[in-house]
């Protein structure tokens, strides 16, 4: 209703499921695969990989975008290059980035944690049926649908809530980079109303992903 | 009499040659020639601990043998050579404690089939159901299964298989009599109408003798004796088969 009523608004929410839906869709692309190597494969090194992967599951978002914003800047090390593939600060490009960082390792953690607390022998007796290693993986994942799930919705929860980051990347620019959580801080600041309506809407944003996520979880909880 | 003689000159269906396997260096299995013969059902018996499990994933292909090779349908399987995927197909493995997939019985049975991209398999998965006693429980979820009838879902999602060789491995260790007298009786039926050739691990030696046409006793991974069911029990070469029938100790 607020959203119809004010299209400056409904512009910033517009851009907030944006950033954090692509920066999502990147992390469940990099997240569910390497947390399920993780939970099914021993190697080398791979203790120092979950313990990065443990750190970054709580690493704070102002000190990611503190990461992001140093690499990216003009005379960074990123920025310096000037390629056409290294997003400009204070894009909505770099606010994705910064997201992922932030969202992937909860995504890899959590599946990670499913896929090990699953029985050890259901790997065996799949490939026992005549699974091929990416049907065992499929499979595995299916089994571990729950916590795979849950990992997703946690890595939203993180950057669809999340200020550091994009204020420092993004720097709240009206009708640029402007999103819901920036914009909570700047309508306090003017000692505006209508910041609490801008954070119903982000909660009732989270709320409806969050259930619409629920159901790809199948039929679990019913049972 | 003629039965045994029948199964004797069979081509084998497994041929292992010096088979090792070890873990972090410890060799846990050692069989220097067995042959398993197509349509026999051959018993493994032994003391639990004595490799048989070992033996059963290795003629799985779950795993590779550290060294030597195992020749099924004359392909060789080793460290270096990996069995391909539809030889691979052609046997499966019945486990003491089934892990069945969190779906419905029906699915889990499906489940193998689909593996092999076969979306056609709905009236074999009825017949199935129905040869392991468990139609009316099709669309029940496999977790809210009791033991026995989660090891005939584990039964039937091998059998639906068709598999060449279905290997056993201590499938009624853990079930009441009543379940154990309908899985023998399926497997046994499913050895002399299908053909399908039985490799069936157990430390149960009346089990052994109900359903096996050779045994072969195990210890500490190496195979002290193989030999007809009958010449098993009744006149064993080695001491220590005649110690582990009676049911003494032999270690």
């Amino acid at each position: 209703m607020i959203a119809i009523r004010d299209p400056a608004l409904f512009q910033i929410i517009q851009l907030s499921l944006r950033v954090s839906g692509v920066a999502l869709l990147f992390s469940t692309l990099i997240g569910i695969p390497l947390g399920a190597m993780l939970g099914l494969t021993r190697f080398a090194g791979r203790r120092l990989v979950v313990a990065l992967l443990y750190t970054g599951m709580g690493f704070p978002p102002v000190v990611v975008g503190l990461f992001v914003y140093l690499m990216l800047s003009r005379s960074g090390p990123l920025g310096r290059l000037n390629w056409a593939a290294v997003p400009a600060l204070f894009t909505p490009a770099a606010m994705v980035v910064a997201q992922c960082i932030i969202s992937f390792p909860l995504v890899a953690g959590f599946t990670m944690a499913a896929v090990m607390g699953l029985d050890p022998q259901l790997r065996q007796q799949v490939q026992a049926l005549g699974a091929t290693r990416w049907q065992t993986t499929a499979a595995i994942l299916m089994e571990a649908r729950v916590g795979v799930v849950v990992s997703v919705i946690a890595g939203f929860g993180s950057i669809i809530s999340e200020v550091g980051a994009v204020m420092m990347v993004g720097g709240n620019i009206e009708h640029k980079t402007r999103v819901l959580t920036t914009a909570i801080v700047l309508e306090t600041r003017k000692g505006n109303f209508l910041a609490m309506a801008i954070g119903i809407v982000l909660l009732a944003i989270s709320f409806v992903t969050n259930v619409a996520m629920l159901y790809l979880q199948g039929r679990t909880f019913e049972e | 009499m003629n039965e045994t003689t029948a199964a004797q000159t069979r081509d084998p269906i497994f041929r292992l040659q010096g088979v090792n396997k070890a873990y972090n260096g410890r060799c846990v299995l050692h069989v220097g020639s067995l042959d398993i013969r197509r349509g026999e059902v051959f018993a493994l018996v032994g003391p639990s601990g004595a490799g048989k499990s070992t033996l059963l994933r290795l003629l799985n292909f779950l795993e590779p043998p550290t060294s030597g090779a195992i020749r099924f349908l004359d392909v060789p399987f080793s460290a270096s050579q990996p069995m391909p995927l539809d030889l691979r197909r052609r046997v499966t493995t019945v486990f003491q404690r089934p892990v069945l997939l969190n779906r419905s019985v029906r699915e889990n049975v499906k489940y193998g089939l689909h593996l092999r991209g076969r979306r056609d398999g709905d009236r074999l998965v009825d017949a199935t159901l129905e040869q392991v006693g468990l139609h009316e429980l099709s669309d029940q979820r496999a977790r809210t299964l009791s033991g026995g009838e989660a090891q005939r879902v584990a039964l039937a999602r091998a059998m639906v298989l068709k598999p060449d060789a279905l290997l056993l491995d201590e499938p009624t260790a853990n079930l009441d009599p009543y379940n154990v007298g309908l899985i023998e009786e399926i497997v046994r039926r499913l050895n002399r109408e299908q053909g399908t050739t039985l490799v069936l691990v157990t430390h149960n030696v009346f089990q052994a003798r109900r359903l096996a046409d050779r045994v072969a006793l195990l210890l500490e991974g190496q195979v002290i004796e193989e030999a007809d069911v009958e010449t098993f029990f009744q006149s064993p070469r080695d001491p220590r088969t005649g110690a582990f029938v009676r049911g003494e100790m032999v270690y």
